[in-house]
């Protein structure tokens, strides 16, 4: 695992991390110093910036400055949520396939394939369509998109590990499958799997701040950052910060998240190619 | 020379582009097949039927029942389904939902997504017809200075477009085209009937999103096809018999770097509707996205059923297409494995 962390001597990696550090300790301490409440009027809507409010105030006269600091949680909350949910089944169905040897397996892999074939916006949109907007649903939809491709690489791993001697060992020993899975196979594959767990982990932030964006997630008055956009974006002219200000905060967060990818990767020798491993592309 | 072997050998070597052709459109069909189960019971199955859910609270258990009447969708699921899936494959896309809500006669779907599908495939097409030799161009440029200066610009800017999702870049070119600048209108309105063909200048911003969201993956894709090819001996043996480095590069490296890159620009034309459905959104230009993120926004099951069906036959379409162009492009895939 001490690999992973190789990527720090590459220059890139290092600034990446710091942005990521910064965005993140923003998302999740800013709401402690933030001036005002982010759901109260402090002026005329649309003012610019001025000193009661620094970055001026959105269509409804709330703080922007306050809602920016307070906006980032859900950003990155859900994001991590809908990924650690996706390794989750990913592993799951990854090592079902991959260890049990029976006919689960080519069922499972064709299941997979033909999902990889569905596009994956379009699949949340169909899942709010049938369910109503909601956090729950935005969560468990952006996991089901990344499941199936965590799960091919968990798959191809433990066909590997699971004909090592440690495992065969294990097996000889009359263990039961389920505890060398956990014991013996589990610990062998981390390392490959969570290689691109950065890249998941922006691409969870990329569909779920779209769907945001979109009005079909999260819902007013939530303080998000796409949220915060959408809602500024009709009055652009009159306080552009209002619009330009989240916006530079995703685009902070996501560029550092991928320049670290980016620096894994090669640390690890691999090319990086990002959003096309997206089974996906939105 | 004959064995009994070669009769069914040659037989099998006689057609293996049609093989090939074969399996893809017989996998292309059960990926369709999957997309509208999926389609159905993401939008049928989940708790609340249709009916309820548009007309809401207000709606009197009468006013359901007549409705799912009308949207013939008191019948089982598995009828329901074959109904619609049937209906769609013949042209029919049934009624909207919403319309019916409303108390309309008949709300049929075509005409409402009619003029929106027109648009949708005219913002991919100019997307595209600059999409495609961009990627290849500056892919090339940077394979070509790989390490240098212009190779680090170019992975740089692409690392960082690649990041960024469409509503933020679109937010970003509004700003400096429309706020500070003044030189670009910031939405893409289109009177019903016109061709956005006809107001160039609201197409701009919209295909400048698409265009830096989907280069990137396409540019380094082509980048690290172009440096492979570069290093091989046939390119270093024409070299050495003193072709023109301009001649290398498109004669003999271009094309063997180009079977991997066909297949990441179809991925970049899929992506590019998701990425349209949300551009469309930001700049509110009426194609199919808007049309498609409005009818989520009512619950109007069947306009969603029908969009996200279109959509799904496009998107695998393009796989089918990417697949036939890479074997064209390389002959060795079309022998026999």
């Amino acid at each position: 695992m001490r690999s992973l962390f190789r990527f720090l001597r590459i220059r890139s990696g290092a600034v990446g991390l710091a942005i990521v550090l910064l965005v993140v300790a923003v998302a999740f301490f800013g709401r402690y110093i933030a001036p005002h409440d982010p759901n109260a009027p402090v002026g005329v809507p649309l003012a610019g910036p001025s000193s009661t409010a620094h970055l001026g105030t959105d269509f409804l006269g709330r703080d922007v400055l306050s809602r920016l600091l307070y906006g980032g949680r859900s950003v990155i909350g859900l994001a991590l949520a809908a990924t650690v949910l996706a390794y989750a089944l990913g592993l799951a169905i990854g090592l079902i396939a991959g260890y049990s040897r029976s006919k689960i397996d080519p069922i499972l892999m064709r299941t997979i394939d033909v999902m990889l074939a569905f596009p994956p916006l379009l699949f949340l949109l169909v899942l709010i369509t049938g369910a109503g907007t909601g956090v729950g649903i935005l969560i468990i939809g952006v996991a089901a998109i990344q499941a199936p491709s965590i799960s091919r690489i968990v798959r191809t791993a433990t066909l590997e590990v699971s004909v090592r001697g440690y495992v065969e060992a294990a097996v000889a020993r009359g263990e039961r499958a389920f505890a060398v899975v956990v014991r013996e196979v589990l610990p062998n594959i981390l390392a490959p799997v969570l290689v691109d767990a950065g890249l998941r982990f922006t691409y969870s932030i990329l569909i779920i701040a779209s769907v945001n964006y979109l009005g079909l997630g999260l819902q007013p008055p939530a303080s998000d950052w796409a949220l915060m956009i959408s809602e500024n974006r009709e009055y652009i002219s009159l306080n552009i910060w209002a619009v330009l200000a989240p916006a530079a905060m995703i685009a902070l967060l996501t560029i550092g998240v991928n320049l670290m990818g980016d620096a894994i990767a090669r640390s690890l020798g691999r090319s990086y190619v990002p959003r096309t491993t997206r089974s996906v592309p939105a | 020379m004959t064995t009994a072997a070669e009769p069914a050998a040659s037989r099998r070597e006689a057609s293996p582009v049609l093989a090939f052709l074969g399996r893809r459109i017989v996998g292309a069909a059960v990926a369709l097949l999957a997309a509208s189960l999926v389609i159905f019971a993401g939008t049928v199955l989940l708790p609340g039927d249709a009916a309820s859910v548009v007309l809401g609270r207000n709606g009197t258990p009468a006013q359901v029942e007549k409705l799912n009447h009308q949207l013939h969708l008191d019948k089982s699921a598995t009828h329901e389904y074959t109904d619609w899936l049937r209906g769609f494959v013949h042209g029919d896309l049934g009624n909207s939902a919403v319309g019916m809500a409303q108390g309309a006669k008949s709300a049929p779907i075509w005409p409402l997504i009619s003029d929106p599908v027109k648009n949708s495939l005219i913002l991919a097409l100019v997307t595209a017809l600059f999409m495609i030799p961009l990627s290849l161009g500056l892919g090339a440029l940077a394979a070509v200075y790989a390490g240098r200066a212009v190779d680090h610009a170019v992975s740089i800017a692409s690392l960082a477009a690649i990041a960024l999702p469409e509503f933020v870049i679109g937010s970003l070119l509004v700003g400096v085209f429309f706020v500070w600048l003044d030189l670009l209108p910031p939405v893409a309105l289109i009177p019903p009937g016109d061709s956005p063909l006809d107001h160039p200048t609201k197409l701009v911003l919209p295909v400048a999103t698409l265009l830096l969201a989907s280069l990137a993956a396409g540019i380094r894709m082509v980048r690290a096809g172009m440096v492979e090819v570069l290093q091989t001996e046939y390119v270093q043996t024409a070299r050495l018999n003193g072709l023109r480095e301009r001649w290398v590069l498109w004669r003999y490296a271009m094309r063997n770097a180009l079977a991997p890159s066909v297949q990441v620009l179809a991925q970049n034309l899929q992506w590019l509707i998701g990425g349209i459905i949300i551009t469309e959104n930001v700049f509110a230009y009426p194609g199919i996205g808007s049309t498609l993120v409005t009818a989520v926004g009512n619950r109007d099951v069947t306009v969603v059923q029908s969009v996200a069906m279109m959509i799904a036959v496009v998107y695998i379409g393009l796989n089918l297409l990417a697949d036939f162009i890479v074997m064209l492009l390389v002959p060795r895939l079309r022998e026999p494995a």
